[in-house]
C-alpha cells in the first residue's frame, strides 16, 4: 500500500490567505446594492486559498483514504465490489445530470424511463409487485416500510399492531426504524444453528405482531433454511414480512425474496449494484411490496402508458410523475430519488443481464465458502457450513491464547493493506471477524488476504505485542476514541484573537 | 461476464478446496422457496451499447437544453471542474464509511472540515457528518426537539418548503406527532402574530422557520417572536432551502435558532433529477447527544499524535439500536466532500460574490419581468434569488405555453398553494445569461393575456 508522507496536514481553516480568492465568477455586483445592509451579515469567517492550495489538499487527504480502488475491501456486510467506471460516465452525462427535479414530465422522458425500468427489472428479480425508489437508503427504506405497514393495519382496523420481531443478528437500522415508526421491539434470539427458530417465533407472535424483520441469508451468512414456515407463522399470526436486503449479493437469479413470502423488502443499490459508498454515502435504498402494499408506496410513483394504452411497447410509452396516491404514507424526502445512483444501477444491470447477475451471486458464494474453508484451520469458524456471500470467524480462542482480540487482527490487516473485515457483528459471536470477499476479487487476491491473516494469527501466537502495538505503517497508530467521546472536538475554531 | 475474474481453472481449484462438486451444491436453497418464475431482465449488452442507451436517454431530457428559471429547493449554481476531479478520486468515491480511522485519516479530516463550515455558516456550534436531504434535515431536527422537551407537537410556517413540510408530516405520522402551520402574512411572510399567538397558546416542541422561505423572501424574526420562543419553551428551528443565502444574510444563531437544518446542494452538488443531494444539521451544544448520524471529531492517538475518528457513536443505531437518536446509516457523505470542496474553492469573497450574482441577476429579472403587461410581483419584500410573479391566470397554462418556446419558465405556484395558481416562482441565479432574460420576456409578452381593463 502507497503511504504518503505522514506529518500533519493543516485544516483547510489553517491555510491560505484573504484576498487569495478564485475568480470563477463576474464580480460587478455587491450585496448591498440591491439589498437593505441591516438584512446583511457582516462577516463571512471562510478561507481563501488558490484552486492549487485546494487541489494539493483534497488529493493528499484522498492519499489518506483507503478505498476499494486502493485495495482489498473483505468488509461484512458492506459487499465492497469493485465500482465500474461506465456507470459514473453515464450518471455525469449532461442530459442526466442538469435535470431539474421539477422539469416537466414531458421534457423528463429519458430519466424516467430510467427509473422505470429500474423499478420494473428489481421487481422480476426480486419478486415483488413494485418497488419505490424513493427511499435514500437502506434504512430510510425501513422506516418506509414500517410506516407502510402502520398505516396498512390502522387502515384495517388492527391498531393492537404495535410489536416488531427482529432477530439479535439483525443490522442495528432494523430495531432503530422500528422505534422511528412508533413500533415496539422484541428480539428474538437465535438458535444454536444461528438462525431464527420456528418455535422461538411461535411464542413471540401474537395479535400484538406487525412486522418481522429478517436479513436472509443472515449476518452470520446463513440461509434461513426454515423461511417458508417463518413467513407462514407470521402470515397467520396476521403480521407481515420484512426483508432486509442488506445480503442481497448472495441471492440475484438463485431465489427471490416474494418466493419465500416476504410482503416488503429494501435493497441496498450501494452494496448489490455496485454504486460507489463514497465515504459513507450517498447510497440508494428502493423499497419492494407485494402486491397488497402497492398503493401505500411513497409519493411520487413513476408510471408508464403507452400510446395505444397498454404498457406493452416500450418505446412508444409515455412516462410520468404520479403524485396523487390517496393511500400513500408520503413522500419521504425533497424530491424523487437519488436519481444519479437509479442511473449507475441501471447501467449496472444492462453490463449483466439476468445471466450475469446470477453468475454475481453465484461467484459471490464461491469466493466466500473458499476464505472460510481456507481460514477455518488457524481461525475459529463458529459456524462450520456451507455458507452464503460471507462468514463470520472469532477470535475468542486466540485471545484466550494470546490476548490478541478481533480488533488487533483487524489492525494489524490494516498494517498489510487490506481493509479489516467487520468487527464485533452480529452481537452474538463473541470477538466476531465478518468476512465478505465479494465476487469481484480474483482467486489470487483473495490468496493473499489468506495469508495476510495467517500471518496475523501466526504473529499474534508467538509474539502478541507485535499485533497489539499494529498498525504502525498507517499514518496515524490507533486512535483513543475514549478521548474523542469525552472531550468532543467536533470543529475547528480560530485561535482566540485571530479573526 | 463483465467485473468477474474467474477462469474455469481457479473455479475448479475452489471447489476442489471447499470440497463440493458444483457451484449448485453451494447455492442450493428449500425447494419450498425455490424460484417461481424466471426474472425479467434485459439482456446483457457490452459497455458501448451501454453508454450508447444512455446517451439516448439523456437526449430525451429535453428540459436540459432550455432556458431555465426554476428552483425552488434545487439550483443549478456553478461547479469549477476541479471539484469533480477531486472528489470523483477513486480513494474517496470507493471508500466505506470511515469506522477504520488509521486508513481513512484524509476522508475523515475532510468531514470534520465540513462539520467546521456548517457550523461557521451557520453560526451554530455543531453539525453532524450529514443527512439524506434538507427535508429529512427537517423531519430529523423535529425529532430532535420531540425529544428535548418531550412534547407531542410541531408548528411549521407555511412559508416553509412544501416538499419538506409533506416530509415530516410522513415522518410525524409514524410518531403520532401533530403538525400545526402558521399562515402568510398578505406579503408572503410568516405572520408573527399568529405565530406569537400559537406559542402562546399550544405547547410545541418545535418551531421551524425558513429564510429565505419559499417565495424567496427573507424573513426576518422580530424581538417579541424571540422572546415568545424563550417564553414557551419551544426550540426554533431554522429550515434553508438555499445554502448559499447563508452567505448573504446574518446566520440563523443570530436570530435565536437552536437548530439549524437545510440542503447544501447548492455547494456543487449536481441537480441530478434530485439526487442524491447533502442535508445538515447544525445545532447548540445543549442538544449535542441528540443529534442524529455520524460525527467526526478529533483526538489523537497513541503517540499522542493528532487523529480524527468517528465518534459519539453511543447515539447510533449499530450501538444503542431501539434507543438509538435516529435510524440513519448510510448519509450523504460524498455529497458533503464535494459542497466541502466547493467552498474551500470559492473562499469567503468568491461564495459571498456568488450570492451577490444571484441577488443581482435576480433583481434584474424581476425588474424586467414585472414591467410586462398582465405581470406583476405578487411580494414586496427583500429576496434572494427568487421570486413569486404573478401571471394574472392559469400559471399553469403560462408555464406549457412558455415550454412550447423553449423555456422553463419556473415552477407553479398553484401545485402547492391552491390561492397562488395564478402565480409562478421564478428563480435566477448566476447562471442566469442576459439571453434567457430576454427570450423569457419576449415569450411572456406572447403568452401572457393582458386584462381588458388596462
Amino acid at each position: 500500500m502507497y503511504q504518503p508522507r505522514s506529518e500533519r496536514i493543516p485544516l483547510i481553516f489553517e491555510q491560505g490567505q484573504p484576498g487569495r480568492a478564485n475568480r470563477y465568477l463576474p464580480s460587478d455586483a455587491q450585496l448591498s446594492d440591491y439589498l437593505p445592509a441591516e438584512n446583511l451579515r457582516a462577516e463571512l469567517p471562510l478561507p481563501e486559498s488558490t484552486e492549487l492550495d485546494v487541489v494539493r489538499h483534497y488529493t493528499r487527504l484522498s492519499q489518506r483514504t483507503f478505498g476499494i480502488d486502493t485495495g482489498f475491501y473483505p468488509l461484512g456486510s458492506c459487499t465492497m465490489k469493485y465500482n465500474p467506471r461506465v456507470n459514473d460516465a453515464v450518471a455525469n452525462l449532461p442530459g442526466l445530470r442538469d435535470l431539474h427535479p421539477f422539469a416537466p414530465d414531458e421534457l423528463s422522458q429519458g430519466a424516467l424511463r430510467i427509473m422505470y425500468e429500474l423499478e420494473r427489472s428489481l421487481a422480476s428479480l426480486f419478486g415483488m409487485a413494485a418497488f419505490s425508489l424513493n427511499p435514500a437508503a437502506g434504512a430510510h427504506a425501513e422506516l418506509a416500510a414500517l410506516l407502510i405497514a402502520k398505516k396498512y393495519f390502522s387502515d384495517r382496523g388492527e391498531l393492537n399492531r404495535q410489536t416488531v420481531i427482529v432477530p439479535d443478528t439483525a443490522h442495528g437500522t432494523n430495531p432503530a426504524s422500528a422505534s422511528m415508526a412508533g413500533f415496539r421491539v422484541v428480539s428474538l434470539k437465535s438458535d444454536e444453528r444461528g438462525r431464527v427458530g420456528v418455535d422461538t417465533l411461535r411464542a413471540v407472535l401474537g395479535d400484538d405482531t406487525a412486522v418481522c424483520m429478517m436479513t436472509n441469508p443472515n449476518t452470520l451468512g446463513l440461509f434461513e433454511d426454515h423461511i417458508a414456515e417463518i413467513a407462514r407463522a407470521v402470515h397467520d399470526a396476521g403480521g407481515l414480512m420484512y426483508y432486509d436486503g442488506a445480503n442481497a449479493n448472495a441471492l440475484m437469479g438463485i431465489a427471490r425474496p416474494g418466493d419465500m413470502g416476504f410482503d416488503l423488502m429494501h435493497l441496498n443499490l450501494h452494496k448489490t449494484f455496485t454504486i460507489p459508498h463514497g465515504g459513507g454515502g450517498a447510497g440508494a435504498g428502493p423499497l419492494g411490496v407485494a402486491e397488497h402494499l402497492v398503493e401505500y408506496l411513497p409519493t411520487p410513483v413513476v408510471r408508464a402508458i403507452a400510446k395505444d394504452g397498454s404498457t406493452a411497447n416500450e418505446d412508444s410509452r409515455t412516462y410520468w410523475l404520479d403524485f396523487d396516491v390517496p393511500k400513500s404514507i408520503g413522500p419521504m424526502r425533497s424530491f424523487w430519488s437519488n436519481f444519479a445512483h437509479i442511473v449507475r444501477a441501471l447501467a449496472y444491470l444492462y453490463a449483466n443481464g439476468l445471466e450475469g447477475l446470477t453468475d454475481v451471486s453465484r461467484l459471490a458464494v464461491l469466493n466466500a465458502n473458499y476464505v472460510r474453508v481456507k481460514v477455518a484451520p488457524f481461525l475459529e469458524t463458529p459456524y462450520p457450513e456451507i455458507c452464503q456471500h460471507e462468514f463470520v470467524a472469532s477470535a475468542q480462542e486466540l485471545k484466550k491464547q494470546s490476548g490478541v482480540r478481533a480488533v488487533d487482527i483487524a489492525k494489524a490487516l490494516l498494517d498489510r493493506g487490506f481493509h479489516a473485515p467487520t468487527m464485533y457483528f452480529p452481537l452474538i459471536v463473541p470477538e466476531c471477524l465478518m468476512i465478505e470477499p465479494t465476487e469481484t476479487e480474483s482467486k489470487e487476491t483473495l490468496d493473499q488476504f489468506i495469508a495476510a491473516l495467517e500471518d496475523v494469527v501466526a504473529t499474534a501466537k508467538r509474539d502478541p505485542q507485535q499485533i497489539l502495538d499494529a498498525p504502525q505503517r498507517t499514518v496515524v497508530a490507533r486512535v483513543d476514541e475514549t478521548r474523542a467521546a469525552r472531550q468532543p472536538d467536533l470543529r475547528w475554531r480560530a485561535p482566540a484573537g485571530v479573526t | 461476464m463483465p467485473y468477474l475474474p474467474h477462469t474455469k481453472r481457479d473455479i475448479a481449484q475452489m471447489l476442489d478446496a471447499i470440497g463440493v462438486a458444483s457451484i449448485d451444491e453451494l447455492v442450493r436453497v428449500p425447494a419450498a422457496v425455490a424460484l417461481r418464475a424466471k426474472p425479467e431482465i434485459v439482456a446483457a449488452l457490452p459497455e458501448s451499447e451501454i453508454v450508447r442507451r444512455f446517451e439516448e436517454f439523456a437526449g430525451s431530457d429535453r428540459a436540459t437544453t432550455m432556458a431555465s428559471f426554476l428552483g425552488a429547493g434545487a439550483y443549478r449554481h456553478y461547479c469549477p471542474p476541479a471539484i469533480m476531479a477531486l472528489a470523483m478520486r477513486g480513494e474517496f468515491l470507493t471508500s466505506y464509511t470511515p469506522y477504520q480511522a488509521e486508513v481513512s485519516q484524509g476522508y475523515l479530516q475532510a468531514i470534520y472540515e465540513w462539520q467546521t463550515y456548517i457550523c461557521l455558516l451557520t453560526g451554530l456550534d455543531i453539525a453532524d457528518a450529514s443527512v439524506y436531504d434538507g427535508a429529512t434535515a427537517l423531519a430529523e431536527g423535529a425529532i430532535m426537539a420531540l425529544a428535548a422537551t418531550n412534547r407531542k407537537k410541531i408548528l411549521v410556517s407555511r412559508a416553509v418548503h412544501p416538499n419538506y413540510r409533506a416530509v415530516l408530516k410522513t415522518y410525524c405520522d409514524g410518531l403520532d406527532v401533530a403538525i400545526d402551520e402558521v399562515p402568510l402574512l398578505p406579503g408572503g411572510m410568516t405572520d408573527p402574530q399568529a405565530l406569537r399567538d400559537a406559542l402562546s397558546r399550544g405547547s410545541y416542541a418545535a418551531v421551524a422557520l425558513q429564510s429565505p422561505n419559499f417565495f424567496g423572501i427573507v424573513e426576518t424574526v422580530p424581538e417579541d417572536v424571540r422572546d415568545a420562543f424563550k417564553r414557551s419553551g419551544t426550540v426554533p428551528i431554522a429550515v434553508v432551502a438555499e445554502a448559499l443565502a447563508l452567505a448573504a444574510f446574518p446566520t440563523p444563531a443570530s436570530w435565536g435558532a437552536q437548530i439549524c437544518v437545510g440542503e447544501a446542494q447548492s455547494f456543487g452538488v449536481a441537480l441530478a433529477y434530485g439526487g442524491p443531494y447533502v442535508g445538515f444539521i447544525a445545532c447548540t451544544s445543549d442538544h449535542l447527544r441528540r443529534i442524529p448520524g455520524r460525527l467526526v471529531g478529533r483526538t489523537v492517538d497513541r503517540n499522542g499524535k493528532e487523529a480524527y475518528v468517528l465518534t459519539l457513536q453511543a447515539r447510533e443505531q449499530h450501538i444503542r439500536r431501539e434507543r438509538a437518536t435516529s435510524n440513519i446509516c448510510t448519509n450523504q457523505a460524498h455529497c458533503a466532500l464535494i459542497a466541502t470542496i466547493y467552498l474551500a474553492l470559492m473562499g469567503a469573497s468568491g461564495l459571498r460574490n456568488c450570492a451577490a450574482q444571484n441577488v443581482k441577476r435576480a433583481h434584474e429579472l424581476v425588474k424586467r419581468v414585472s414591467a410586462i403587461p398582465g405581470c406583476r410581483l405578487q411580494f414586496e419584500a427583500p429576496f434572494f434569488n427568487e421570486f413569486v410573479l404573478n401571471v394574472g391566470s392559469s400559471a399553469a397554462d403560462v408555464l406549457k405555453a412558455l415550454q412550447k418556446r423553449g423555456i422553463l419558465g419556473g415552477l407553479d405556484l398553484g401545485r402547492f398553494y391552491h390561492e397562488m395558481s395564478d402565480c409562478i416562482l421564478m428563480t435566477a441565479t448566476e447562471m442566469t445569461t442576459s439571453k434567457d432574460i430576454d427570450a423569457l420576456c419576449a415569450a411572456l409578452q406572447e403568452v401572457v393575456r393582458v386584462p381588458a381593463s388596462l
